[in-house]
């Protein structure tokens, strides 16, 4: 298990804890360019490709993407693909947020899925914005409790359930 | 024949002993004699008399039940007589025993069908029916044989029924009390329905009416599966709904009603009190709502503000809007009080205060609310947006993050784009007006800071400010100009700029003078600066783009094309690329302008005249100089010159009445057949005009006139049906003689299609076989051997197609001979490509808008001619020719409409996966292509073979070419959505492949492999 707050779930009549959460706009489809189309070019991957990645990953309470809650934005992503490392900053709705690790795990399992295995992949909450970050950081920096959390069948399924594209 | 009737009918009477189907033809030969006129009903009645008095009431009930199987069948040649008769013993059985009343009602229906009936009766069948029958004890078949009766006579008696008066309406609310049954419940909610809308009386029963109906809402059915009545939920909905909505008589009820569901948790509820509310402020008036109105909008917010769902926020927001209407469209008696205004107030009160919160978490709901109410009239409009502009211009100052400002300048443009709904009136008293100045700088202040998001939201505003006229002075618009200009010329964002020539293509119209002073001029002299480097190229690029899309108004247009026109004969000096790129650019603006033109004939021709002429001119003056090496001349004559130059001349045809045609066509002919050069500008030809004359090979400069043939391609093919060619004749066989005997392909290709384009559209008869006939000579001629075998394959082609897409006969000759070329080791590849062609459409000569003549199913039935003898071709070919029929199978399967192919697929699925084994490129993506969807709509089939499909396709994913790495991984996440024990087993290995492309160097390709990976992985796990 990831921690206690994990076991909650999110549907079943319980209250949202954040009812009106603010809506961003969505960014539009990466444009396609010429460079991208050409046979023999190399593209690295970049920030926009890691945030395209995750922005659709589904808010286990609302029916709305990480990306319109404004929970991941771009400028919170850092990929380096010299040296193969990826860094995420999430930030929660509310300070305290009791799906924050719901929504790390949500993005690094995401994110181990969808990158070549050489990628160190680090996810964090932003500095000062839930009230305990320092306790879910380690939760989701410990691989093992990580893969501890996915043999968790109703676990997985709500993870799945973020992961799986909007019907 | 009366006695052998009565006869049959008497055996059946008493003996119970005859069997069911016995008994059903003797009923029928009884109603058969009765129609036949060999009979009476009387005779039959007295037949079966003592079967109808029988003590026991079995016998009782057997005897009317074939006295009502006559009556069915034969009640409408029964006279006035015999009915009343009838119907008197029939209303007197209605006190017999229950086993035996569903047999009276059956008859009594088919009575209540009966024309002949007496006045007066129907009255009395009802008064009995309601008096003696308690329906809802009968099963479901006899309580509907009620409600028929009940609607028979509706249709056919109804002021009589409405003489009953209120008793009427009672008796049917004891009869529907209780109902239960979907099917029952659909023809009672009708005769509700009828009730109301026909104005019987209601009397003091409007409650009870009300309450028999109202306890089934909202609907609760799901229907069971298997149903063979095919009843749906929705069905019900909207036949109670109608009831519910027919009569401001029930608002006192209903209202409150939905006020409770609405707050209901279950959605479906909401929903259905939602759209109910809807229905029924189309009949209310203020009068019905007045009492309500405060319930009402604190559900409707409370729906808006807390939603958990898009649909029920969009029901809200929509029945927020006809209460809205509703109250908007009462007429107001002198000393009634405005409620209109009283609710509005409630409304801004309430969500006033959330667009001015600083954290701004209720803005967006809030908004939509006031947009909804305001939606309504112009007078809510009115009332509202006085309010909530100056806010927002409030608000705006207030906040300073671009993202906040963002957020008010969108909701502001909600308001603006509301406007449009109502026909332009003069703004004097509108609350825009009086905001006027503080939206303007709200709006020009966001235009200059650096947010992007920000930018395109002002012009959108500004675009809509202008729209409305008289709102803008002079000033304002000169200003609103040139910021639309700025951002065209200076902007580096291409978004913003093309959003700004957006914005300006739509103002054009209302203020062409001052887009001419300010704009176009700008435009125009931003064309002649100096082409040096990248970045003034870049600069012209804009300008030719603005240009272009400025010309929405007659008089700019006017401005407009002459300036293209211009910079069209101005070569850069830099490299022959750069002046390539700046005729190309050109034409497209040209191609723009005459697309935005079309519509108005008058423009359209104006275009036509000052273009095509000049475009022809130039390519003529420059085929004639081509030995003096002009850079301008050799620029215009290069292929992609040429053929941006074929699409303006295209555009600037296609459109034309016939009449104006015809008199174009009559110039341009006899330029290309006699060198005819007068109609073009300028004089200074220094030689003649000969593209069809056989000149030497090559080196004759006519080889570069011969080039031109694609402009007159453009134009003729391009006409309507009906436009006379002159000499067509002549010209189709200069065509024909010059698409085989030219050794450059761009010629010969550009005669090939036009001879198809006119071939396609020349009327059927003698004078077309004659000339196909030449055609097929000549293709004889060029595929059997010689130095132009590839031009008879591409006038091959073009002839198949023009023929096959009319219907031709002589279109499966030509295809059988492209068969046979398949297996031709030097053209079978382009012979196999060719099928390509064949199966598209075509952008232009051959195409819907280029007139051509285009029947419907020329795809399938190619397919069924084809298709057997490409398989077998395949199978009997050399192996160094396969490939040929694989590409050109899978070129026709690509094009095919997917139900077409799903029917075929078993028999070609093996022959498919042999192609995706083939090692050309073209045969392995479009197999792929025609795969992907098959995968999702024939799962069964597929998975049949879906042990070599994996395999396949993860080869496929390591292809050099990046298409087939794509469209490999495509495939490969279609796979996943085969049902789950069929894929399970290749869930590790499918994971482990796609490992790699992850890491693929073409981002697009990791984009497929990320998708495909990420839905192998949810396979066979909970949440899926």
């Amino acid at each position: 298990m990831v921690g206690p707050a994990l076991a909650a779930s999110p549907a079943g009549g319980v209250a949202l804890e954040n009812a009106n959460p603010l809506i961003y706009r969505r960014q539009g489809e990466r444009p396609v360019t010429a460079r991208e189309e050409d046979d023999e070019l190399p593209d690295a991957i970049d920030d926009r490709e890691i945030f395209d990645l995750i922005r659709s990953i589904n808010d286990p309470e609302h029916p709305l993407t990480l990306e319109e809650l404004n929970v991941v934005e771009q400028v919170r992503v850092k990929v380096n693909d010299a040296e193969s490392t990826v860094s995420v900053e999430f930030t929660p709705t509310i300070p305290h947020c009791s799906m924050a690790t719901l929504i790390g795990l949500s993005i690094k399992v995401k994110l181990i899925r969808s990158l070549p295995e050489r990628f160190k992949v680090d996810v964090h909450i932003t500095p000062g914005t839930h009230t305990s970050e320092h306790a879910v950081n380690k939760q989701l920096a410990d691989k093992e409790r990580v893969a501890a959390a996915l043999e968790n069948a109703h676990l997985l399924e709500v993870v799945n359930q973020c992961l799986s594209g909007r019907p | 024949m009366m006695a052998a009737g009565g006869a049959d009918v008497d055996a059946g009477a008493p003996g119970s002993r005859l069997q069911p189907w016995e008994r059903e033809s003797a009923a029928q030969e009884a109603a058969e004699g009765v129609k036949a006129g060999t009979c009476t009903i009387l005779d039959v009645v007295e037949t079966l008399g003592s079967s109808l008095e029988n003590g026991d009431s079995r016998i009782r009930a057997r005897g009317l039940q074939m006295l009502s199987e006559v009556l069915l069948q034969c009640y409408s040649v029964l006279q006035e007589k015999e009915v009343t008769h009838l119907v008197l013993f029939s209303e007197n059985r209605l006190k017999d025993h229950h086993t035996v009343i569903p047999f009276v009602l059956q008859g009594l229906k088919a009575l209540s069908m009966c024309a002949a009936l007496a006045p007066g009766l129907a009255v009395s069948v009802l008064k009995a029916i309601f008096q003696e029958v308690h329906v809802q004890s009968l099963l479901q078949l006899d309580r509907h044989t009620v409600y028929s009766i009940i609607t028979n006579f509706m249709s056919s008696r109804e002021t009589e029924l409405k003489s009953l008066g209120a008793d009427f309406t009672f008796g049917f609310i004891q009869v529907m009390d209780g109902e239960k049954d979907p099917r029952n419940l659909l023809v009672a909610f009708q005769i509700v329905r009828d009730i109301i809308v026909k104005g019987y009386a209601l009397g003091p029963f409007a409650e009870e009416l009300f309450e028999v109906t109202s306890c089934y809402f909202p609907i609760d059915f799901t229907p069971p599966p298997n149903d063979p009545h095919g009843i749906q939920r929705e069905d019900l909905i909207t036949s109670l709904r109608a009831v519910l909505t027919s009569t401001p008589a029930f608002a006192e009820f209903l209202l409150p009603l939905l006020i409770e569901k609405m707050d209901s948790d279950i959605q479906s509820a909401k929903l259905d009190s939602l759209q109910t509310l809807n229905a029924c402020c189309m009949i209310y008036g203020q009068k019905e709502l007045k009492d309500f109105l405060p319930s009402l909008w604190s559900s409707l917010r409370r729906e808006v503000f807390q939603t958990a769902s898009e649909r029920v926020e969009t029901e809200g927001l929509s029945a927020l809007r006809a209460l809205s209407t509703c109250l908007s469209r009462s007429v107001l008696s002198s000393d009634d009080e405005d409620i209109l205004e009283s609710f509005l107030r409630g409304i801004l009160q309430d969500c006033r205060h959330h667009l001015c919160e600083p954290d701004m978490k209720l803005v967006w709901p809030s908004a939509k609310l006031l947009q909804a109410a305001a939606g309504a009239s112009l007078r809510a409009y009115y009332r509202i947006t006085s309010s909530v502009f100056p806010l927002l211009v409030e608000q705006y100052n207030k906040h300073l993050q671009s993202s906040q400002r963002r957020t008010i300048l969108e909701v502001l443009l909600g308001f603006l784009e509301l406007r449009q709904k109502w026909d332009p009136e003069e703004e004097d008293k509108s609350p825009l007006l009086c905001s006027k100045g503080a939206l303007c700088s709200m709006v020009f202040s966001a235009l200059v800071e650096p947010n992007v998001q920000l930018q395109l939201v002002g012009i959108r505003v500004l675009t809509f400010l202008g729209l409305l006229q008289g709102l803008l002075d002079h000033l304002d618009v000169a200003r609103l100009v040139d910021s639309l200009a700025q951002f065209i010329l200076h902007e580096e964002d291409s978004q913003t700029s093309l959003a700004a020539m957006e914005a300006a293509g739509t103002l054009t119209p209302f203020y062409p003078e001052i887009f001419s002073r300010c704009l176009v001029r700008k435009l125009s002299e931003g064309l002649h600066s100096e082409l040096q480097e990248e970045s003034s190229q870049f600069q012209h690029d804009r300008c030719l783009q603005a240009l272009a899309a400025v010309s929405t108004h007659p008089s700019i247009m006017k401005e407009t094309v002459p300036i293209l026109l211009q910079h069209l004969q101005k070569v850069p000096k830099g490299s022959m690329q750069a002046g390539i790129h700046s005729v190309v650019s050109v034409c497209q603006s040209l191609q723009q302008v005459a697309l935005q033109c079309k519509k108005n004939a008058q423009n359209y021709w104006y275009f036509h005249q000052a273009v095509v002429p000049c475009l022809m001119g130039l390519a003529v003056q420059a085929a004639m100089q081509e030995n003096t090496h002009t850079v301008l001349s050799q620029v215009l004559l290069k292929e992609d010159s040429l053929s941006a130059m074929v699409l303006v001349i295209s555009a600037a045809c296609m459109y034309l009445s016939p009449e104006l045609a015809a008199q174009s066509v009559s110039k341009v002919v006899p330029l290309f057949l006699d060198g005819e050069l007068s109609f073009l500008p300028g004089n200074s030809f220094p030689s003649t005009f000969q593209p069809f004359q056989v000149g030497w090979d090559g080196q004759h400069p006519v080889a570069t006139q011969k080039k031109l043939v694609a402009l007159l391609t453009a134009f003729v093919c391009a006409l309507p049906r009906n436009v006379p060619i002159p000499q067509q004749d002549r010209l189709l066989r200069e065509l024909l003689a010059l698409s085989c005997s030219c050794d450059c392909p761009f010629t010969a290709t550009a005669a090939a299609k036009c001879f198809a384009g006119l071939v396609n559209k020349h009327p059927a008869g003698p004078q077309l076989d004659e000339l196909l006939g030449a055609a097929m000579n000549k293709l004889e001629e060029g595929l059997n051997e010689g130095p132009r075998r590839s031009q008879a394959l591409t006038l091959l082609l073009w002839v198949s197609k023009a023929l096959l897409l009319r219907y031709h006969p002589l279109a499966s000759r030509l295809t059988d001979k492209l068969l046979v070329l398949l297996g031709d080791t030097v053209l079978g590849p382009a012979a196999g490509d060719g099928f390509a062609l064949l199966m598209a459409d075509s952008p232009d000569v051959l195409g819907k808008s280029c007139h051509a003549d285009v029947r419907l199913m020329f795809r399938q039935r190619f397919f069924t001619e084809c298709v057997p003898q490409l398989v077998q071709g395949f199978h009997t070919a050399s192996p160094g020719v396969k490939a040929n029929y694989l590409k050109g199978l899978s070129h026709i399967l690509n094009h095919l409409p997917k139900p077409v192919l799903v029917t075929e697929l078993p028999t070609l699925l093996p022959l498919l996966l042999e192609a995706l084994s083939c090692l050309d490129r073209v045969v392995q993506l479009s197999t792929l292509h025609c795969l992907q969807p098959l995968l999702l709509d024939a799962p069964l089939v597929v998975s049949l073979h879906v042990d070599t499909l994996v395999g396949k396709f993860l080869g496929l994913t390591e292809s050099p070419a990046m298409a087939i790495r794509i469209a490999a991984l495509q495939c490969l996440h279609a796979l996943a959505s085969l049902p789950t024990p069929v894929v399970i087993p290749y869930k590790p290995r499918v994971i482990r492949a796609l490992a790699k492309p992850l890491d693929d160097k073409k981002r697009l390709v990791r984009k497929e492999a990320v998708t495909a990976r990420g839905e192998w992985f949810l396979l066979g796990t909970p949440g899926r």
